[in-house]
């Protein structure tokens, strides 16, 4: 047994990335899934030992093929990267338990295998990123979770997936290439790859021009990955017509890993070492997360679609991390990341809700839901109690992201409250626009839809697993609570 | 003369630039394709020029030659694999292009967008 825990970072990513041609050779559907499912239960397992690792022995550093960093490859565990890694498994797992169900509406059963496999390989990238510990390797790790998400994308069945997926490849393309740009620009100047080396390295640098640069072309190119407003145009199409399990995975996670890789790399690499650089990086960003959580909401109170308005208010929350971030505190940065976890709760209920309702009605239009909360009460449900936790209400997993955004806001002095007020402002378009679904769903009058029946258990119970958790994380938030704040406090070492 | 000193990064920034300006401004898919492709052999200029080292060779280590200075192998080798990363994204993107044609009709994006908001 202590020959895999030593082994536990390469075989996260190993897991499912040698489960991908097993599933893409099993050509029936159900076995395939199961492999799939499998793979990432055990993706999910590896995740939990991993934390009791972190817990017991601090950051866990794994060295590829036994050579040593700074020449060989490195696998770098700590706190920030075990939330991560719980996130994204937790949401590959719950996703693949609704596709069982729901892809059969969507993707043609003979085809089904290779949706599977592509599934495996965006795990295993978005999971490589999170644990690579060194720059060009969380590159070739964005690319592969990149193209393999482009293939879930465009399993949606309308024809607009196909244009939505263009759109995404030429933007994230730009984007994976404006951080190899930057990555380049580093490895001019200090001549090594790994995160660890060049938070040494970058000191000595004598000339800082090619760093701004390089700073400047990294955050760029996440940013378009992260989907930060205003590069944010190709997230609500990829989102809308995507399969719904597809929906479900990628809104818990995709954006977040990218996140993920700003904030390491901009705290650990550049903020210490840039004189006046965290004021910077809050004067460019600041701005930006206020627009995304006024502009994400506004439009999501107009939108018609449920799932283009659940992605407006993704892009929201991804403000709402930022702004966290941008506060450049120990307060502000545990609320941008605890926020990450509790949105990857939140918004994969409101996702599977999707899932069960498109299962019952077809589509997801909100005309379409009308008298939804008398025919289909726990589906409903479910999704109201998803919606508290978007929006905030005290109990539940978002209202401690919110009180301690407003904590730090307060923290910064007296501009703060324009912060506070931002945020306030921000809950109450949530409420709005969840509001706008309730009314539909319990006031309307029901349309020709009166034989339809109850969601199957089994996705009430992938409904409200999450929805629960998102009660539960909000009475009990020691794990992420206590996860967050070691990260903020380890990105923050060099400014304390 | 500093400027002819720095050709290559001359050329670098006008392929990015040349890049980014025929993804934004030409309305066929196909075009907008060999933009991104010509933004990203940019890149890849750049960290070739970065590797060469005054009078180096190859980086094959040679028998019996001792004090031999060699270019550094590690940006070629990032390099590979970004062509390879390129070549991968390329496809997909000329697969999604076919299948776009197949169900629009056309490959020209204002017309595509039409189509869409119909």
């Amino acid at each position: 047994m202590s020959f895999l825990t030593s082994e536990l970072p390469a075989l996260q990513v190993a897991v499912p990335l040698l489960t991908a041609p097993i599933v893409l050779l099993l050509q029936d559907r159900r076995l395939a899934w199961a492999a799939a499912m499998l793979a990432s239960i055990a993706s999910f397992f590896i995740s939990i030992l991993l934390l009791d690792a972190w817990r017991g022995g601090g950051d866990l550093s794994y060295a590829m093929g036994g050579w040593q960093a700074p020449f060989g490859i490195e696998l770098y565990i700590d706190a920030f990267a075990v939330l991560m890694l719980l996130i994204t498994t937790g949401a590959s797992t719950l996703a693949l338990g609704v596709a069982v169900v729901s892809l059969d509406d969507e993707v043609p059963a003979e085809r089904q295998h290779l949706f599977y496999t592509a599934w495996l390989l965006a795990l295993s990238g978005l999971v490589g990123i999170i644990v690579a510990g060194d720059a060009f390797n969380i590159f070739v790790f964005m690319e592969v979770s990149a193209l393999a998400t482009y293939i879930l994308i465009a399993g949606g069945p309308q024809r607009q997936a196909l244009t939505a997926v263009f759109k995404y490849l030429i933007m994230g393309t730009i984007g994976a290439t404006f951080y190899l740009i930057g990555v380049g620009l580093v490895y001019m100047m200090t001549g090594t790859l790994n995160l660890a080396d060049m938070e040494l390295r970058i000191q000595d640098v004598t000339d800082l021009k090619p760093i701004l640069v390089a700073g400047g072309f990294i955050t760029v190119g996440l940013a378009l990955k992260a989907a930060v407003f205003p590069l944010h145009s190709w997230m609500p199409n990829a989102y809308t017509y995507a399969p719904n399990a597809v929906s479900i995975f990628l809104a818990a996670c995709s954006t977040k890993v990218a996140l993920y890789v700003l904030l390491r790399f901009d705290f650990t690499v550049f903020q210490g070492n840039l004189p006046g650089h965290d004021v910077q990086f809050s004067g460019f960003l600041m701005p930006l997360a206020v627009l995304a959580i006024l502009a994400g909401s506004a439009v999501a109170l107009s939108e018609r679609n449920l799932k283009r308005l659940l992605a407006y208010s993704s892009i929201a929350q991804i403000g709402y991390i930022l702004l966290g971030a941008s506060f450049v505190s120990v307060t502000g940065l545990t609320a941008g990341i605890v926020h990450m976890f509790n949105h990857a709760l939140a918004k994969s209920a409101l996702f599977v809700a999707v899932a069960c309702l498109a299962l019952r009605y077809g589509g997801s239009s909100l005309k379409g839901l009308a008298g939804a909360g008398r025919q289909m009460p726990l589906t409903m449900a479910g999704f109201v109690l998803a919606g508290l936790s978007l929006i905030g209400v005290p109990g539940t997993a978002g209202f401690i992201t919110k009180w301690h955004l407003v904590l730090a806001a307060i923290e910064t002095g007296g501009s703060g409250f324009v912060f506070v007020g931002v945020i306030l402002v921000g809950s109450l378009m949530a409420l709005a626009y969840v509001w706008r679904v309730v009314e539909i769903a319990y006031s309307a009058p029901a349309t020709a839809n009166d034989d339809v029946s109850e969601a199957p258990w089994w996705l009430l119970l992938m409904l409200w697993v999450p929805a629960l958790a998102g009660i539960y994380f909000g009475l009990q938030p020691q794990l992420p609570l206590e996860l967050s704040g070691e990260a903020a406090v380890s990105l923050l070492k060099h400014l304390q | 003369m500093e400027l002819l000193g720095l050709f290559n990064y001359w050329v670098f920034a006008i392929l990015l630039m040349t890049g980014l300006y025929t993804v934004i401004a030409k309305e066929n898919l196909f075009k907008k394709l060999i933009g991104v492709a010509i933004f990203q052999s940019a890149v890849f200029l750049l960290y070739i020029t970065m590797d060469k080292v005054d009078g180096g060779t190859a980086p094959i280590i040679q028998a019996g030659v001792p004090d031999q200075i060699y270019s550094n192998p590690l940006p070629q080798v990032l390099i590979l694999t970004a062509i390879v990363v390129g070549i991968a994204t390329t496809a997909l993107g000329l697969a999604m292009v076919v299948r776009i044609n197949e169900e629009y009709g056309t490959v020209e994006e204002d017309e595509i967008q039409e189509m869409d908001l119909q």
